[in-house]
């Protein structure tokens, strides 16, 4: 219990990205000169994934509130952000930390047993023979970068449609991860993982996601 | 020498450089010979892109609307 207690730091861990920092730093003079405009641009940007980080540790209605709260707070911080992570990365941080206590309050805390919904998390099987080779190998997409796939609504679609049926905690190291670009160690920091399940997890989830892009890739081949 | 079933559960741990010196390296073999994997493992890697690719959901314009309104009754 006392370990779910314990909040995501709140101090800033510096961010690679020299040129992002620049824009943030212009956003939060905006947002501390009262700029409307500046305000409707981050939630536009960030609300979503707020709700969705909150939804992977309270339930869907209490994920609302908190991603809303956290725009409260993040106004009445502003003064005190220094810019030493991302503006985002920060965002974040508060979001989860407030959806942490709520879950604890609520005694959901821990969702995240690490190995529910195994399916779909390996290549199947009947893929590879006797020894272990490829008997039924992946095709070439027509689409070589992920820019590239998105560019088909299709492809959203399949991925909004993976995201709803994988598991909680699948979707919560694969949003953190692979959406929010968190690190291994702030992911298993806010979900309480171990490094090794964190990685299996993520795993798993991205080989979901694939195999539903090779599904949609087939579908289209016909 | 691994197999290609073997390089498809690897792959993450690749991706993350989390396998040991000599893993890595007898990863790298295999993919240095299998056109298949290297396949693999580039799918898997649009797929870990996908995510931070695609672009933010719509905020609904009454939740808008909402924090708007206390934004502006906020003082920072």
């Amino acid at each position: 219990m006392q370990e779910l207690l314990a909040h995501v730091p709140l101090e800033e861990v510096p961010s690679a990205d020299g040129a992002k920092g620049a824009g943030d730093r212009a956003l939060v003079r905006r947002l501390l000169a009262r700029d409307e405009s500046a305000f409707r641009e981050l939630v536009a940007r960030d609300h979503a994934a707020l709700v969705r980080i909150a939804g992977a540790l309270v339930n869907p209605a209490t994920a609302e509130e908190i991603a809303q709260d956290t725009w409260a707070r993040v106004v009445e911080n502003l003064p005190r952000f220094e810019g030493r992570s991302s503006l985002r990365t920060w965002i974040i941080r508060i979001c989860l930390n407030r959806a942490k206590a709520i879950a604890v309050r609520e005694a959901r805390s821990t969702p995240f047993g690490s190995f529910e919904n195994d399916d779909g998390g390996e290549v199947e099987a009947e893929r590879f023979d006797a020894h272990g080779n490829w008997i039924d190998p992946p095709r070439e997409w027509r689409d070589r970068s992920a820019e590239a796939v998105l560019l088909r609504r299709e492809a959203l679609e399949c991925l909004g449609r993976e995201l709803r049926a994988m598991s909680a905690t699948q979707r919560a190291v694969l949003t953190l991860r692979d959406l929010e670009g968190l690190d291994s160690r702030e992911v298993c920091n806010a979900l309480q993982l171990t490094e090794s399940n964190q990685r299996v997890v993520l795993h798993r989830a991205r080989t979901r996601v694939r195999r539903a892009l090779e599904e949609m890739y087939r579908q289209e081949g016909k | 020498m691994l197999s290609c079933q073997e390089v498809t559960k690897l792959v993450t741990d690749y991706v993350e450089r989390r396998l040991t010196f000599l893993d890595r390296i007898r990863f790298q073999l295999h993919l240095g010979m299998c056109g298949h994997c290297r396949q693999y493992l580039r799918q898997m890697r649009i797929a870990a892109a996908m995510m931070g690719r695609a672009p933010p959901e719509p905020v609904p314009e009454a939740t808008m609307q909402e924090l708007l309104a206390r934004f502006r009754g906020w003082r920072a």
